[in-house]
């Protein structure tokens, strides 16, 4: 009898070990996203222009290097921060300026940044100035999107294929 | 930190106590906290391969893959499946109780802190390649998992395009990366088990399986549940969809939704302090340093059962330096010796019979000589009177059975019980200091020391040396293993000894040789009241 106890107390034991495994394997649920919003997504890597201009070296500055690393320009390696703005429905949502990573601050601008929007119609607009420029932008989008629940917009910046991109 | 420990203790003991009542010491799964993880780790390691056979590396074909084991091949690769899940989370669990009781019963200082230390790359390893393996199976909870991750890794300025731009869209997902994936899901596995064996490096005679018994247990426990709750995934990933609600592994996920609350950096700096603040407890106040166990050359003969009997390899046997004419010598390690006196009790040189000059054994403890202990005996016993004159030796933590009205008592602590030399047990009955011994140390399978109430059980049956002469009356002779908080049904235990000795025929007398020895009487105690 003792012996059938004791093999009904390990039976409960290894029970109440693969009620918690099973339990919490999966459970409770987690609520990543509210699942009544669309999600806009701005991720961009982009690298401005030089913060200096490139300078032609001189002929005898080009005889003075050595042979493997002559060149006609001298170029500085610091580039200049990145300035963006996202509106969304005429507000401004993004209005950064994104310095350039590396020691050097020759690295690329990085953004990305999320946020939730009731679904339906939108109206984006997307502006970029990566240049000197004091004005206005170099790269500029508008563009009307209907958003469901749960999608997943992306903003992206591909400068071969014109500036952002909507994914 | 007592104020922390104190309580876990406590509640370790009452849950272990309830084991004992149904499981036997080597079945007792708190007792085998190292080994169950260690079972479970062999488990998804062969799920796993077989898993593998069945899975395709691809943005589409992966998740379909496992859709096949888990729905057409159900019967063996879905088991597979469920049991590589299920094995991955009870390590986990192991793990984590494991780590609480080593900090509970304050086996992380000392000479601990190198096994405490080396757990924590563990915990990291396990972590990783239970999350990657999350990834593999690309539904909609892989897909939180590896945009998360990512953008957790992003926050390091380590990479040159940020990881998470993966996952942005399904065209930018490569199947490649799938590969990757496989490789370092199999790569920290084999990394983790170098980490393992590293991480048992200063403990002899570690034990990397569980009994039998233990081990089939809980893989019928992991099979039925593979089958009563077969793990599935939660519809295939979508990268132009966000993952609303989840059913998330807390096991392994637990710190996503803290992510979600808090931000990536401040994740980082939660888990790296933590990992701080984790390996630098066994430096943390209070320190305990205890003098570590000392060699008088003069006495030792190189017999080597201080080494065997040490339960941390703290004692090694190396050539004799003194020259006298014996091979070899005893050496302490300072950095490994934990002061348990276990070397001393194993020493046969420790008589307190030796009467010529000093007692001085071949190996001893500073701070809690033999000869302190014969002293003390002579003292303590000198007071009792009675039928049931009794002598306890106790440790120090096992139950504490100090505090007893009965008249006839008398107590001595030792850091371990295995630290009293079986000549000692002689010593006191057979020169009538005392009706009855009683040694009292921690539950059997539980020893705080590892192995000390097997080494004096074993003593005492004459099964290691040094044996319990057979001349010592096994009626006299009671062994209580007990934890603190078994102290009721110790006491119980100990008054029925007395009882006994009572009712002993008075011509039993001490210094009678017997041929035969009778069984000791043993308790196992386990008191829930």
């Amino acid at each position: 009898m003792a012996d059938i106890l004791r093999y009904l107390g390990q039976a409960v034991v290894y029970g109440g070990t693969a009620l918690l495994l099973a339990v919490f394997s999966n459970a409770p649920s987690y609520q990543h996203f509210p699942p009544d919003q669309a999600a806009v997504r701005i991720s961009i890597i982009h690298g401005a222009q030089r913060k200096d201009k490139c300078r032609r070296l001189t002929a005898q500055e080009i005889a003075d290097l050595p042979p493997n690393m002559r060149k006609p320009e001298l170029c500085a390696r610091e580039r200049l921060p990145v300035w963006i703005e996202v509106s969304l429905d005429g507000f401004v949502v993004v209005a950064r300026s994104l310095p350039p990573a590396g020691l050097s601050r020759d690295g690329p601008s990085r953004l990305d940044q999320r946020f939730a929007v009731a679904p339906g119609p939108h109206k984006l607009h997307l502006r970029m100035r990566d240049s000197g420029r004091a004005e206005g932008y170099d790269y500029e989008l508008e563009r009307e999107v209907e958003l469901r629940p749960q999608q997943n917009l992306v903003i992206d910046f591909r400068p071969e294929q014109g500036g952002f991109i909507l994914l | 930190m007592t104020i922390i420990q104190r309580p876990l203790r406590a509640c370790f003991f009452w849950l272990e106590g309830w084991l004992d009542r149904i499981f036997p010491p080597a079945w007792n799964p708190l007792y085998h906290l190292g080994t169950l993880g260690f079972f479970y780790l062999w488990v998804v390691t062969v799920s796993g391969i077989y898993v593998y056979i069945f899975f395709d590396t691809g943005t589409t074909e992966a998740y379909d893959s496992i859709e096949y084991m888990t729905y057409e091949q159900w019967y063996l690769a879905g088991i597979m499946r469920s049991l590589h899940r299920y094995a991955s989370d009870g390590m986990v669990l192991m793990m984590g109780v494991h780590m609480l009781r080593e900090f509970a019963l304050d086996r992380y200082r000392g000479k601990h802190w190198f096994t405490w230390v080396t757990g924590l790359p563990v915990l990291w390893l396990v972590f990783i390649a239970g999350i990657t393996g999350y990834w593999l199976v690309w539904d909609m909870l892989a897909q939180y998992v590896a945009q998360a991750t990512s953008e957790w890794l992003d926050w390091l300025p380590i990479f040159g395009v940020p990881v998470v731009r993966n996952f942005l869209a399904p065209n930018l997902l490569d199947d490649r990366f799938f590969t990757l994936l496989t490789f370092i899901h199999i790569a920290v596995p084999i990394i983790l088990l170098f980490v393992l064996w590293i991480h048992l490096q200063r403990v002899s005679r570690p034990e990397v399986n569980p009994a039998r018994g233990l081990a089939l247990g809980t893989l019928l426990m992991l099979v039925v549940l593979s089958l009563v709750k077969p793990a599935e995934s939660q519809g295939p990933a979508n990268l132009s969809q966000v993952p609303a609600e989840l059913g998330l592994d807390w096991f392994y996920l637990f710190a996503y939704p803290i992510m979600d609350i808090w931000s990536s950096g401040a994740l980082w700096v939660f888990l790296v302090t933590l990992s701080l603040i984790v390996a630098a407890l066994p430096w943390l106040p209070p320190m305990r340093r205890v003098p570590v166990a000392r060699v008088d050359l003069a006495n030792c003969n190189g017999c080597t059962r201080c080494a065997e009997d040490c339960p941390y390899s703290a004692v090694t046997m190396q050539p004799r330096s003194d020259g006298l004419p014996f091979e070899r010598e005893a050496v302490v390690d300072p950095a490994l010796c934990v002061a348990c006196g276990i070397c001393a009790g194993a020493c046969p040189t420790s008589t307190p019979f030796r009467r010529t000059g000093e007692l001085v054994p071949g190996i001893d403890l500073p701070s809690r000589s033999l000869a302190d202990l014969r002293t003390r005996i002579e003292t303590a016993v000198a007071d009792l009177s009675g039928d049931a004159r009794l002598l306890v030796f106790g440790c120090d933590h096992g139950v504490d059975l100090g505090r007893q009205d009965l008249p006839g008592l008398a107590t001595l602590k030792l850091p371990c019980v295995a630290a009293l030399p079986p000549a000692f047990i002689d010593y006191v009955i057979s020169r009538d200091l005392a009706d009855g011994v009683v040694l009292a140390g921690c539950r059997e399978g539980a020893c705080y020391y590892r192995f000390g109430t097997e080494w004096t059980q074993e003593r005492i049956e004459r099964r290691r040396d040094p044996y319990l002469r057979a001349r010592v009356p096994r009626e006299r002779l009671c062994t209580i293993w007990a934890a603190p908080t078994d102290r009721a049904a110790a006491e119980r235990a100990l008054r029925a000894f007395a009882a006994s000795l009572e009712s002993l025929p008075p011509d039993l007398g001490r210094t009678r040789q017997r041929a035969t020895p009778a069984k000791p009487q043993v308790e196992e105690l386990s008191d829930h009241g």
